[in-house]
């Protein structure tokens, strides 16, 4: 006999923490003893995402959601449920806004943390297969703006749904649009994809495109018709190829389709997208010097204004937008600005993509609704920190943002409130920091990426950098004073305030962001010089202790540096000064003995 | 191919591809088939998604089950790539992480022959538009 019904046991880990193994344990007896094993069978699941209710069961195939389930539950679920098919009323899940209890996971959309818009068909369509594109509504909004709107219009409807930038900086969309479109009106004018996507640990602008590129190119046409635009380019680096066969495939398959080109829908509207590639300079995601690099000229910036607006690629009047910004815009056409905006918060409007990485569960790419807390991120969309440790910070916007605490756990993020609390929504990268990460030692490695992007033109970004990098160094190394601290405060206060573009203004914000949430460990490595994360290695020190060495001589004979000094069978001692702190001495000793401050 | 000339073009193609879409979801059709979909991002494919596309490409053939393999893009759980969908005619679809070859051969014998779930499911934990 076939397997006719499934329990499905939630095994991420906060169910697991909270008996979910016991429960599948139960349900199992509970099943053996009512020979049901050829009927219904257990099955432990990934995170339902729904961790605040777990653990969670469902039954499969009525879809019946039950929520904090206990092991005592198995009996009446397997004698209730699956023996007389009646639902157990008390375990349903009851929808907060309503008070009601909810019969099946079908109606419980509503309540699932994450909303996909600009992932709606990452993971759905085939990326190389245009038709899959069209199935899902692919360049049906493209066909509504050219036929039935106007490009004021256009630009109405993006001004009135509140998109902003997603790149980072957050810049009302339409307003950009409209300001392109009345600049120099009747001359050539081009639509510039940001595909730069640099930040450590972000890979949002990424998957788009290998996952949905037609959605993308859809956009651009559309920003084409509004500024009058004939001439789309995709700024992205070479090292993602995928992402750029992907889109050399899509912008073959429209031009085929007759879906870029001449006279698109009939409607006289002509628009071509060329690819661009980058070497991968971080700060060519700066629009000024993406335009340069796309010219064929050194990737610098230069100042503003002229904004791209008036003079960009060729000195020509320019749009450039970010990949996630451009993958809202149809929607917004097709589903109506009310709509969009009617999710997020009062100034961020829609959702945002994050890339999750670092001490994290769920590492992964999701897409939430603005005004979401970042408690609910970390802890039920990624499932909480890794091994049970305890949750330190999170970083986002990477080199050019900062750290939210546990303080910010419940702060809702929007464009304004990470500002507020120094930091900066970015592109979307989110490093989950655990209580084993040392905040000198991640403002000391974001620092280290910005002086090697950092393009040299101007002196503050070039040089003020590299100095702050030199008393982070110092530092961590354990050589740092009081005085090197307010030399960081007051650094970096000057490199904000005086360098030329977005990379350097922003390149003290981890060091200042750290600093305004970790002061004490800033200052215990300088004064004790210790390192409370354990990662600094020049504070690490290494310590016999005399009651447990038995005086063997391993690990003095083992020793590179020869710091280790004593006579056979009296208690060694290691001299701080010779020591190079690499652990063998550890590995040698057989009695536990040595250990690390 | 016709190029698309207009609006009711598109709209007609939507349609169309729709339709077949949905014929081969439903269990009652004579266009109903397996299909299933490989997570086929640089993160799938760094796991050992193109291995495990493969995989169940010919393995399918080779028991002559009448299955359509195709790629998509990242489904968002890169802690458990590589990442498969199969959808069988009549039923909701499944996501399985962790699909190496091995768990591959699992769901081809348990669940596509057999009906039966396996472990490793990943709950859909959002909604779309």
């Amino acid at each position: 006999m076939a397997v006719k019904m499934h329990i499905l046991v939630c095994g991420g880990t906060g169910c697991s923490a909270s008996q979910s193994h016991e429960i599948v344990a139960e349900l199992n007896k509970e099943l053996v003893a009512h020979d049901l094993t050829d009927f219904a069978k257990v099955v432990v699941t990934g995170c339902f995402g729904f961790c605040e209710k777990g653990p969670i069961v469902k039954i499969i195939p009525d879809n019946t959601f039950y929520t904090r389930v206990k092991p005592s539950d198995a009996k009446e679920i397997i004698e209730e449920h699956i023996i007389k098919g009646r639902k157990v009323q008390r375990l349903l899940y009851v929808a907060p806004d309503t008070n009601q209890s909810v019969s099946d996971s079908k109606h419980m959309e509503f309540y699932k943390k994450q909303l996909r818009i600009a992932l709606r068909n990452c993971g759905f369509i085939d990326p190389e297969n245009i038709e899959e594109s069209i199935a899902r509504d692919g360049y049906a909004a493209l066909g509504k703006c050219l036929t039935e709107m106007t490009p004021v219009q256009v630009i109405e409807e993006i001004k009135k749904s509140g998109l902003r930038g997603r790149g980072g900086a957050g810049f009302p969309t339409g307003l950009k649009w409209e300001i392109a479109s009345k600049s120099r009106p009747g001359e050539q004018k081009y639509v510039v994809c940001n595909a730069d996507e640099g930040d450590p640990g972000a890979f949002m602008d990424r998957s788009l495109l290998e996952g949905d590129p037609h959605s993308i190119l859809e956009a651009m046409a559309i920003c084409g018709y509004c500024i009058g635009a004939s001439k789309g380019l995709i700024y992205i680096r070479a090292e993602y190829p995928l992402a750029i066969h992907r889109l050399q495939v899509a912008i073959k398959q429209a031009e085929e389709y007759g879906l870029l080109g001449k006279n698109i829908f009939g409607t006289g509207f002509d628009f071509d997208i060329e690819l661009r590639y980058g070497a991968g300079a971080f700060v060519c995601g700066e629009e000024t010097a993406l335009i340069h690099s796309m010219e064929g000229k050194r990737g610098e910036p230069t100042f503003k204004p002229p904004f791209p607006a008036q003079s960009g690629y060729l000195e020509k009047p320019t749009n450039v937008n970010n990949v996630e910004t451009f993958a809202n815009i149809p929607v917004i056409i097709n589903k109506g600005a009310d709509w969009f905006a009617s999710i997020g918060t009062e100034k961020s409007k829609g959702t945002k993509v994050f890339a999750l990485a670092g001490k994290i569960n769920n590492v992964g790419l999701i897409e939430v609704p603005m005004g979401i807390t970042l408690r609910e991120i970390i802890y039920e969309i990624g499932g909480g920190i890794k091994g049970g440790k305890k949750f330190k910070a999170v970083q986002t916007g990477g080199p050019s943002g900062g750290c939210l605490t546990e303080k910010h756990l419940d702060t809702p993020i929007d464009y304004d409130s990470l500002v507020a609390a120094g930091s900066m929504m970015g592109s979307g990268g989110m490093i989950v920091m655990d209580e084993d990460d040392c905040m000198v030692a991640i403002a000391k490695f974001y620092l280290g990426f910005t002086v090697d992007e950092s393009c040299g033109k101007c002196t503050p970004c070039r040089v003020g950098n590299r100095r702050l990098l030199e008393i982070l160094t110092r530092i961590t190394d354990g050589k740092g004073t009081m005085a090197d601290l307010d030399e960081l405060k007051n650094l970096s206060a000057v490199i904000k305030d005086t360098a030329l573009c977005g990379l350097g203004q922003t390149s003290p914000n981890p060091v200042l962001s750290t600093i305004n949430n970790f002061w004490d460990e800033y200052v215990e490595h300088v004064t004790e010089k210790k390192c409370r994360a354990g990662q600094c290695k020049a504070l690490k020190k290494y310590v016999i202790d005399p009651d447990k060495c038995k005086g063997c001589t391993a690990c003095a004979r083992a020793c590179p540096a020869g710091a280790i000094n004593g006579t056979v069978k009296n208690p060694h001692a290691i001299d701080q000064d010779k020591c190079i702190k690499c652990g063998t001495c550890i590995e040698k000793c057989k009695f536990g003995a040595i250990s690390i401050q | 191919m016709d190029k698309i000339k207009n609006l009711a073009d598109l709209r007609k193609m939507k349609e169309g591809m729709q339709s077949k879409m949905s014929m081969r979801e439903n269990s009652n059709s004579d266009e109903a088939i397996i299909q299933i979909k490989v997570g086929m991002a640089t993160s799938g494919i760094a796991s050992g998604a193109k291995e495990t596309m493969n995989y169940l490409i010919t393995e399918l053939d080779k028991r002559q089950i009448k299955a359509l393999v195709m790629q998509v893009g990242d489904m968002g759980y890169s802690y458990a790539e590589p990442t498969v969908e199969v959808t069988i005619p009549g039923k909701d679809p499944v996501v399985f992480g962790d699909v190496k070859i091995p768990r591959a051969q699992e769901i081809i014998e348990k669940y596509i022959i057999g009906g039966e779930l396996i472990e490793g499911i990943l709950p859909a934990n959002y909604r779309s538009i």
